[in-house]
């Protein structure tokens, strides 16, 4: 990002500087929580919270932070929001909550949060800083509602908990794909998305790193 | 960044302001909203009774499991006798007050076990304990006791529910525990859930048999009527569910009152 103005940082982040697709974080808990709609909004929604709500504290108290402890001092508070997430979740979504279950406490270690405050708000102003973390948050959010749309649609046959596609089990004709409730599936329909996504912007291919020469050499017969 | 900032007297303010103003926040949110975690607690253990005991649709609503809770009454049990005692017994003034985990802490009302005894890792036991019958006239028609046990990384807590033979299992599940996702935590899984409704919990000489089997249940097996498949991957946890289980239908447990249960005695209350 060459020069950070609000509409930027609030946008860039969710197709063309997506944590997910194209700097490769938080994929763990994009891995887990994305068997269903219901759970990965919820989980969005917490991750866009403590993404905006730490890098404004950061921000805001940026040049007190004496360096040598900046990691912890950025921990604690990222830590602070997101065992209030979880409390609040406990209070209000009960059975959501009881689902994410450690998930909620891992976001704490989701290199997204920590990442944005280190990268981003130690340099910016609070403001800024914040609309960055709904960024980021968002473009979280977006990858793992994408992914969790195909696994619960063609692993369950149902959105939102919603039967759309009836299963066999329940006299109807989808034959659900279990693959697709398993943790690896979210590998490759992530894997699908950064190609899909690497088409469409093609700024974003890695220059490869070596070229493979021509065949030159004629070898024997 | 000023060179000020690095100062030993600037790095102790910062970090001792910070983690004034961050214990602040948490503790005001876990204090605030304490009454509404406790009422889906509560809401969610009653929950965990009916669905054991079979009562409950697929999606109850919170009205269902109110209604469908006022229909089996608590009661307090000695677990040496296997007689009903009243809660003031454990001092507690009501039996919606009595609080299992609690008095299971308590020296006055429980003991500690040897590690002979303790098998199934619980370190202590409570004198009293709360069972739920569910009543069909003057005989109980299902019993819900409450098991607890160590697995491989948390106790398990959960409810049995019985038919009123004491014997024959309604329905198994566990509403709170640590245990692996996918693996140990597949105790919550329905279908391996399934599979304790119809077995049975005593063999002839009116031990307790119950048995997760490695590799599944062979059905000619003499003992297949009280086995269930053990929880792949996750052995720990399903000798856990064993041991459990074995503790808390012995003598030690609820055996006395389950007796009590099959000779229709407990049912005069």
């Amino acid at each position: 990002m060459s020069e950070a103005t609000p509409k930027k940082v609030l946008l860039e982040p969710i197709f063309s500087n997506n944590p997910i697709a194209l700097q490769i974080l938080g994929i763990c808990s994009a891995l887990a929580v994305t068997t269903s709609l219901q759970l990965s909004i919820v989980m969005g929604l917490a991750v866009v919270f403590v993404t905006a709500f730490s890098s404004f504290s950061v921000a805001l108290i940026r040049s007190h932070i004496p360096s040598s402890i900046r990691i912890i001092v950025q921990m604690t508070i990222i830590a602070s929001l997101v065992i209030v997430v979880d409390q609040v979740l406990k209070a209000y979504a009960y059975e959501v909550s009881k689902q994410l279950s450690v998930f909620v406490g891992l976001i704490i270690t989701n290199c997204i949060v920590m990442g944005r405050a280190e990268a981003f708000a130690m340099q910016n102003g609070p403001v800024l800083s914040f609309l960055d973390g709904v960024g980021n948050g968002a473009g979280y959010a977006t990858i793992l509602v994408l992914v969790a749309f195909v696994r619960e649609l063609f692993g369950a046959g149902k959105l939102f908990g919603v039967e759309v596609l009836p299963a066999v089990a329940n006299g109807g004709w989808y034959q659900p794909n279990g693959l697709l409730l398993l943790p690896p599936s979210a590998f490759f329909i992530i894997g699908l998305i950064i190609w899909a996504l690497r088409s469409w912007k093609k700024e974003q291919v890695e220059e490869a790193e070596y070229k493979m020469s021509a065949h030159k050499v004629k070898e024997a017969f | 960044m000023s060179k000020s900032n690095d100062s030993i007297q600037k790095i102790i303010t910062v970090a001792l302001a910070l983690c004034i103003v961050c214990s602040v926040i948490v503790s005001a949110a876990a204090v605030l909203l304490k009454p509404v975690q406790v009422q889906n607690r509560t809401l969610n253990l009653k929950e965990n009774i009916l669905r054991a005991a079979g009562m409950l649709s697929t999606s109850p609503t919170k009205q269902e499991i109110e209604e469908k809770f006022a229909t089996i009454t608590p009661k307090l049990v000695d677990l040496d006798t296997g007689m009903y005692v009243e809660p003031s017994a454990a001092g507690y003034s009501s039996i919606e007050a009595f609080d299992q985990q609690r008095v299971s802490q308590n020296p006055d009302y429980s003991k500690s076990l040897s590690s002979g005894e303790d098998i199934a890792g619980i370190k202590r036991r409570e004198k009293y304990a709360k069972v739920y019958i569910v009543k069909d006239g003057a005989d109980i028609s299902r019993v819900i006791i409450p098991v607890r046990g160590y697995g491989l990384w948390s106790t398990l807590y959960g409810f049995l529910a019985l038919k009123g033979d004491g014997d024959t299992v309604v329905g198994l599940g566990f509403y709170q525990h640590g245990e692996t996702p996918g693996l140990g935590g597949e105790v919550d899984n329905p279908n391996w859930k399934g599979q304790w409704p119809g077995k049975e919990v005593y063999d002839e000489q009116g031990d307790p048999a119950v048995k997760l089997a490695k590799g599944g249940v062979n059905p000619s097996s003499p003992d297949a009527k009280y086995s269930v498949d053990a929880l792949a991957g996750a052995t720990l946890t399903s000798r856990g569910v064993e041991n459990l289980m074995k503790y808390w239908l012995g003598e030690e447990g609820f055996k006395n009152y389950l007796d009590r249960v099959r000779s229709g005695e407990a049912g005069n209350v």
